[in-house]
This record gives C-alpha cells, structure tokens and sequence, in this order.
C-alpha cells in the first residue's frame, strides 16, 4: 500500500539527552516551531497558563488574542484555507474547550487542516469534577478527526508530531490535543520529528494507474462529459488547480464546481458553467441532470449538490476521485472509483490524455450548443432599478463589489457568513485563483466570516480581506472587530443588510406559506456607530446612489471598516431546487420564465 | 442512480486496532452516530506485549452500507486493519454464554439432560439452581437458551462472538 509519508512526521527519533529536557510547555512550542508554525490564535485561562507563560518568552511564534473561542478556530480556518498551512488553536480548558467545539465541527466538515491545543486539568484531577473540568476528548471525539489526551510527558513530542501528521494527511481535518496543566509545568523531553511511518494511519495518495487509464478512456468515448469539482481540489493545493485547469482546456469539457471548490477552476472562464446545486446555475446543473459522464474531483455528492437522490444525473456514467475511500460510494454509487489525490490523479489523466483527443468532436460540439441555450436564460439575472434613490438589489452590490476591488489591482479574499448574501457572493464575485475564497460549507456556521477574515489577513498581511457578511449572521461574532483593532488588520465587514434572517425568510416565504416566524432582524444595532465604538470606520449606503461611493471608501481607506448596505428586504435567492426536487425541477427567479417548481411534502422535512 | 433498496445483510468484521485508551468510543461512536446497527461487540488484546486489540462486530445492513462502515473504520487513525470475515470465506464464530436456571424436580432433571446433549457444562450448582457454561456458534447458544425457557431459566450472560477465517489464512 502506498502511503503519505511527510518528512516531517512521527514517531520519537533518537533517545533525547539531558539538554533536551525541558518543561512540557517549552517542549511543545519547540514541536510548533519544527512543524513551521508561526501564528496561534488563542485566548488564555487558568489551565494554558503555563504555555501563555512559554509563549511570552519567545519571539518566534505569533499569538493572536480573539474575543471568544470560537473565533479562534474559525480564525484558525481562514488562516489555513487561504495558505495552505495548518491552522493552530490554543484554548484553556473547560469552556474555552467547549466553545470551540463548533469551529472543530466547522472544521471536519470543511476538511480544514487544525491543531487545537486545549488545557486541561492535572493529570491526578481528571475525573474529579475539578474546576473547569470537561471531558474535552470525549466532547470533541465526533467532532475532531483525531483526538489526544496526553497522560504522560515522554509522550508529549511524539503525540504532537502526530497530531500535525494527522490532521494534513489524506483528508485533512481538525486534531485536539487536550494538554493537562502538570503535563505543561512539569520536565518533559523533547523529541525530533522521526520520519518513520506511522503505525496504522497511512491514507493512499497515489491513484491507481488502470483506473486512471480506464477514466480517461470513458472520457474519451464520452458525448455529454462534464467535470464537477469540489474541495478537495483546493485541499489537494495550487497545482491541483493547474492541473485542473490544463485538463479541464485540453479536453475541451465543460466544468462545474461546489461551494467549496470555487476558485480551483477560474469562475470567469468561458468553460466555466457557475456552481451547481440547490442555489447553483440553470446551467450547471441542467448539464448535471443531462450528462453522460460526471468526472467528480474531489466532491462528495453532498445534498445540497444531489438534490432529490434518484434523480440525480440519472443518465452518466460516474468516475469519482477522493482521497477518502469513505466518501466513494456514500452518497451516489459511481462507476469508477479512484482513490488518491487529486492533484496526482489530474496530473496522471493529463498524461493519459496528451496526445489524443475526443472520440467523438462533434458530439461535444453539440453538448456546448445546448449548454449554451441553458446558459441563454441568465438564472443569475436581477433587475436593478437604475435611479439614484432606488433600493440597492443584493446581488448588484456583490458585482459593483468584485468589480472595484477588482479596479484596485490587489489580491482578493472573500470571507463569508450563512445565508442569502453567502449564496449571492458565490454566484456573483469573481474567484479566478484557489484559496481565494473562505465560506462555512458543511455546518453552515453563522459567525463563520468575521473570524475568519481574521485569519485570513493575519497569514496574508497584503491582501484585500473582505467578509460579505448578513446582518444576522455578523452579530454571532461582532466581537472581533476588538481583534481586528488590536492588529490593525485592515479587513472589510461588508453587510448586505436586509433586516431579516433572509435564507429563513426565503424558506418561509416558499414553503410556509409566508409565516415570517422570528426572522425578522429586531432591534439592529448602528453598525456605522458600533465600528467606531471598536475604533473602526463605519459606513453606510441605503440607495444605489451611494453604493459605488461607499464601495470606493472602504477599499481605499487603510484600516478596517465596517460598511453598512442596506439592501431589498424582500429578495430572494434564485435558482432554487428546492429540498427534495430534483435538477431539472429548479425554481428561477422573477426575471426568468417562471417554471413552477413543485415542493413535495418530502421536501418539507429536509433542510 | 436510484439508490436500490437491498435487503439488509448480516456481517462479521474483524478489526485490528493500536490498544490505545478512547479507541472502542471510537469504534462505538462511528456506530451510533451514524445510526449503524451493532449486534454484538467483543475486544480484548491479541498480541503478546498487549499493544493490539482484535475487535470483532457483527453489524447488519445493506452491502453498500457494510461498505461504508468497513471505509469509516479504515479511516479512524488508531485502525491498523479491517477485515470483513463474511466477504473474505467460510470462518468460525464462536461465542460463550451463561445460563441460569432456577428450577426443581421433573424441570430440574430435564435441565440436566439438555445441557448434556448440548455438552454445556454446570459451572455452577445449589439444591435450587444451575449455572450451565456452554460455547459454540451463536445459533446453538440461542436454541440452548429457547430450550432452557420453559425449564426455569432465569438469567443469560453472552460474550458476543470471537471470529476468525477458516483454513490457513489470517486477515
Ligand atoms: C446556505 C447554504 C447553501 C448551500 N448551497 C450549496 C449549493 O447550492 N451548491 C453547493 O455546491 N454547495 C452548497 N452548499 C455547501 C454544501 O453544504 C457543501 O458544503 C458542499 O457542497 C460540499 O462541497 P464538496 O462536495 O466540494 O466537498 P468538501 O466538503 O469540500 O469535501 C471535499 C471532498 O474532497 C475530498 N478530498 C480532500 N482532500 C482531497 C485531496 N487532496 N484529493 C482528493 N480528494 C480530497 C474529501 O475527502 C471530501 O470528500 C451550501 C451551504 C450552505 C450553508
Ligand atoms: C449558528 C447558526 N444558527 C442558525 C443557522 C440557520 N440559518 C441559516 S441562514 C440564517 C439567516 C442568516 O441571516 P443573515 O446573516 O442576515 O443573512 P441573509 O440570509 O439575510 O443574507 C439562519 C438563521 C445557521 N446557519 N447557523
Ligand atoms: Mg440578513
């Protein structure tokens, strides 16, 4: 079997001298730098003392101070998805454990790669109901992709190394190591990173190369072909990307992608059919519902993608590549399993198909007339009233958005909340490189954004971070404007409000008979008065009039700011399959032939 | 596709596990949090410096589910190996139980004669009562306990099946 073996993995090398020895926390910022870390978001308590202590020592590894856990690890996401490197967490025991538990579940969801180092109480007190005990292995074990309790200090190295090893290796995910306060103030000896493998834990990388010669001949002979990308290509790295987009321009196929994986294949490219899915476009996913050969790459079949199961791309022939052999045939049954990493296996059907060329060009050409005839109905398109006192459309000031910070020149990060305005920054910003954008997939965490524009600035101190944020979601962690004065981190909060939890108004306006129960935004605050409160910049546009001005603003101004759109409150986000329907059963907007879109009762139970 | 509704199918899967505290939460999470059946569970070390448990469960569903619990438990990093014994050949399950039967005269008597038959053993015994030891497929401990029913029986105590691949294989 083959296996990812990093340089830098595991087990205890040599015996450690006496020099070596060290207390506990010494030992594990030493492990953290050896692992490249040069960033830990954190908040300190009681149990984390001792490392609080280590950290003030030392120069090399930067400590950014968030407002609640929570953020810490979200932080900690958006750190990790727009470098490349794993994201680390540092958080004291008891609740400073429990309140990132939903930023570990963000995580596993996401396939985010995270070390989050939580205190614990003394090894000779757990169990005991201690104060700020909590059984942090036990709460995070479903919510973690590997967890430890380190009981003793010769381990301490070792179980480090390996919880570095683990979370970037094959899927990449979340690991805690829960660290009990003697373990931190007590001598410990440190080990070296050992390059010898893993005892059980070694994930396949390497494709199979018949199943990649088989794929590649169902591509050739393919008439309707459609590649639907996913995650796992962003997590596979910047030549997965490459490879993506040169496989993806030879074979001359049309390309899709999930939530996850926009940004891997650039959204502005003529082959480019926009995101598929429930919010996805007519397109994308009429050409899902009508292939013959889906060419998944690092996607999952979530449902959100599938819509209802048994009429998802009922006609093709299905080729799945994960580096995950628990994701392959989970959801939807494929064809043509391969299990490895998807940079390689691109890389490995390029080679396979150099030099040759479809079977059948003429098919192909008519596959792209009907894709363009789909394409013909513009699913995205809104009407914006023109007139300087019109109310601002959402989706406008998210294209008025992307094209001024495009005028600007600079590197581009989008971060996002959950909702509507997330689905309107997917469909109408522009992501032409991977890592670009940073939004909560799996959970669909509200709260998610803000954070992570903290750590997105933090690993790209250059870059233009910018939240599209709702109103409802913003106020789940508004706290962090506190971090992002501390730093000086120059990150946009741009909040499409629409006073309303507007995915939940839309659902209850489409499926429960209008009954807008509880998500109307009550009591607002000032968000122009709440910037300045955390000594931001606060602005505010509430006609299309002042759009361009205030967008002009905040992309000049040098510092953060907070900017305050207040847009229609009755907007809904279109296309829709609703739960339960399937893909040719899409509701379009207003602006589109109306197509009665039939919502089962069925329906009615999904989320 | 449309997914098939198959008929659920019963299986017997061996793990290979590091001995390492947390890891049968693990195994049992992985279970429960998917609402995966587990129709027994046996664990115990089977190596000689005690460093690796062979766990055993017997679990049903349809095939594409026995699938995705094999690619789970793969998955989990203290996992060394999963066999699945139903896929892989004939093997042997065996399980060992105590019954308690509480029962006098004629009943009594007729006890006796069927844990003869069945060659358990009385590990156990008072004017009033026995305690039969009896090892073998689960099947045969089943009809020994229907058996037993009518006869007084009173407690059963199951360990849950130790498998392993017939012939000179091993997983
Ligand atoms: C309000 C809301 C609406 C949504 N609507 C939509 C929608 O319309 N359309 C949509 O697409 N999503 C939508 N989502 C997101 C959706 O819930 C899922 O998060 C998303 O579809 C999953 O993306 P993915 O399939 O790319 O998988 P990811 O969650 O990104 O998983 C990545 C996959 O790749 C694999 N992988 C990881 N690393 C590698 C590697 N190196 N090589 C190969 N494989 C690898 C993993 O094992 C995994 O199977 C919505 C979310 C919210 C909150
Ligand atoms: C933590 C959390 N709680 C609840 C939800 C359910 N939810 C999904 S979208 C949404 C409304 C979001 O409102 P807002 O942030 O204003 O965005 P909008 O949809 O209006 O753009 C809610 C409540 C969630 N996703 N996350
Ligand atoms: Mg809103």
């Amino acid at each position: 079997m083959n296996a990812t073996l990093d340089p830098k993995t595991i087990s205890p090398g040599a015996q450690p001298d006496a020099a070596d020895v060290r207390t506990g926390a010494e030992v594990l910022l030493r492990v953290l730098r050896e692992q490249d870390v040069e960033v830990v978001f954190g908040y300190p308590g009681g149990a984390v003392l001792p490392i609080y202590d280590a950290l003030f020592k030392q120069n090399s590894i930067r400590h950014i101070l968030v407002r609640h856990e929570q953020a810490a690890v979200h932080a900690a996401e958006g750190y990790a998805r727009s470098t490349g490197k794993t994201g680390v967490v540092l958080v004291t025991s008891g609740p400073g454990a429990t309140n990132a538990v939903t930023g570990l579940v963000d995580a596993l969801m996401d396939s985010i790669p995270l070390i989050c180092l939580s205190g614990q109480v003394p090894t000779h007190l757990i169990g005991n109901d201690a104060f700020q005990e909590a059984d942090t292995t036990g709460i995070t074990r479903p919510a973690t992709k590997h967890n430890y309790l380190v009981k003793r200090p010769g381990d301490l190295s070792r179980v480090l190394h390996e919880a570095f090893y683990v979370a970037r290796s094959g899927r990449p995910g979340p690991v805690l190591v829960d660290l009990p306060k003697d373990i931190m103030v007590g001598p410990a000896p440190y080990h070296p990173a050992s390059g010898a493998p893993h005892r059980s834990y070694r994930p396949v990388s390497e494709p199979a190369p018949d199943a990649i010669a088989q794929a590649v001949e169902a591509m050739r002979q393919a008439k309707r072909p459609l590649f639907y990308t996913g995650g796992g290509v962003i997590n596979a790295g910047p030549e997965a990307s490459e490879a993506l987009r040169r496989l993806v321009r030879m074979t001359g196929f049309p390309c899709t992608s999930t939530l996850m994986g926009l940004g891997a294949y650039p959204t502005t490219d003529r082959q480019f059919l926009g995101m598929l899915g429930m919010h996805g476009t007519y397109e994308a996913n009429l050409a899902t519902h009508g292939c013959d050969l889906l060419i998944n790459i690092g996607a999952r079949f979530d449902d959100r993608v599938t819509g209802r199961l048994d009429a998802f791309s009922p006609h093709s022939t299905k080729i799945h590549v994960d580096i995950d052999p628990s994701s392959i045939n989970k959801i939807v049954r494929v064809d043509m399993p391969i299990v490895g990493d998807a940079g390689r296996a691109l890389q490995m059907m390029i080679a396979a198909w150099e030099g040759t060329a479809s079977a059948d060009p003429v098919a192909i050409a008519a596959w792209w007339k009907q894709i363009d005839a789909w394409r013909g109905i513009d699913s995205l398109r809104f009407r914006q009233d023109p007139s300087p006192d019109a109310v601002i459309k959402p989706q406008h000031a998210i294209r008025r958005l992307y094209e001024l910070a495009r005028e600007t020149g600079r590197d581009c990060f989008v971060t996002t909340e959950v909702g509507q305005h997330q689905m309107w920054a997917a469909q109408h910003f522009q992501y032409e490189e991977p890592n670009r954008w940073m939004t909560s997939g799996g959970l669909g965490t509200m709260g998610y954004g803000l954070p992570a524009a903290v750590g997105v600035q933090v690993g790209n101190p250059d870059g233009l971070v910018i939240d599209i944020a709702g109103e409802a979601s913003t106020l789940m962690n508004i706290q962090e404007l506190g971090t992002i004065c501390q730093y000086r981190l120059p990150v946009k909060l741009f909040i499409l409000n629409n006073r309303y939890m507007g995915m939940v108004r839309q659902w209850q306006e489409l499926l429960h008979g209008s009954r807008y129960s509880e998500s109307y935004s009550e009591a607002l605050p000032d968000f122009v008065k709440l910037a300045e409160a955390f000594h931001g910049t606060g602005m505010r546009a509430t006609t299309l009039g002042e759009l361009d001005d205030v967008i002009r603003r905040m992309l000049a101004h040098d510092g953060p700011v907070v900017a305050d759109i207040c847009v229609d409150e009755t907007e809904n986000c279109f296309p829709m399959i609703p739960s339960g329907a399937a893909h040719n059963e899409m509701i379009l907007g207003p602006e589109q032939n109306e197509q009665a879109g039939r919502i089962t009762d069925e329906g009615l139970m999904l989320v | 596709m449309a997914p098939v509704e198959e008929a659920p199918i019963t299986a017997v899967i061996s793990v290979l596990v590091e001995n390492e505290s947390g890891v049968l939460a693990r195994v049992i999470g992985l279970f429960s949090g998917r609402g995966y059946n587990i129709e027994s569970l046996t664990v115990a070390p089977v190596d000689e410096a005690r460093t690796r448990s062979r766990i055993n469960i017997v679990t049903t569903g349809t095939s594409m589910v026995i699938e995705q619990i094999k690619a789970l438990l793969y998955r989990l990093v203290p996992v060394h190996r999963v066999s699945d014994l139903t896929a892989l050949g004939p093997h042997l399950a065996r399980e060992m139980a105590l019954v308690k039967v509480v029962s006098s005269g004629e009943l009594r008597t007729e006890a006796l004669r069927i844990s003869d038959a069945f060659r358990a053993r009385a590990v156990d015994t008072t004017v009033g009562s026995f305690v039969f030891e009896l090892t073998g497929a689960p099947e045969k401990i089943d009809s020994f306990i229907d058996l037993m029913r009518p006869l007084g029986l009173v407690e059963v105590s199951r360990t849950g099946i130790a498998a392993i691949i017939r012939g000179p294989r091993t997983i």
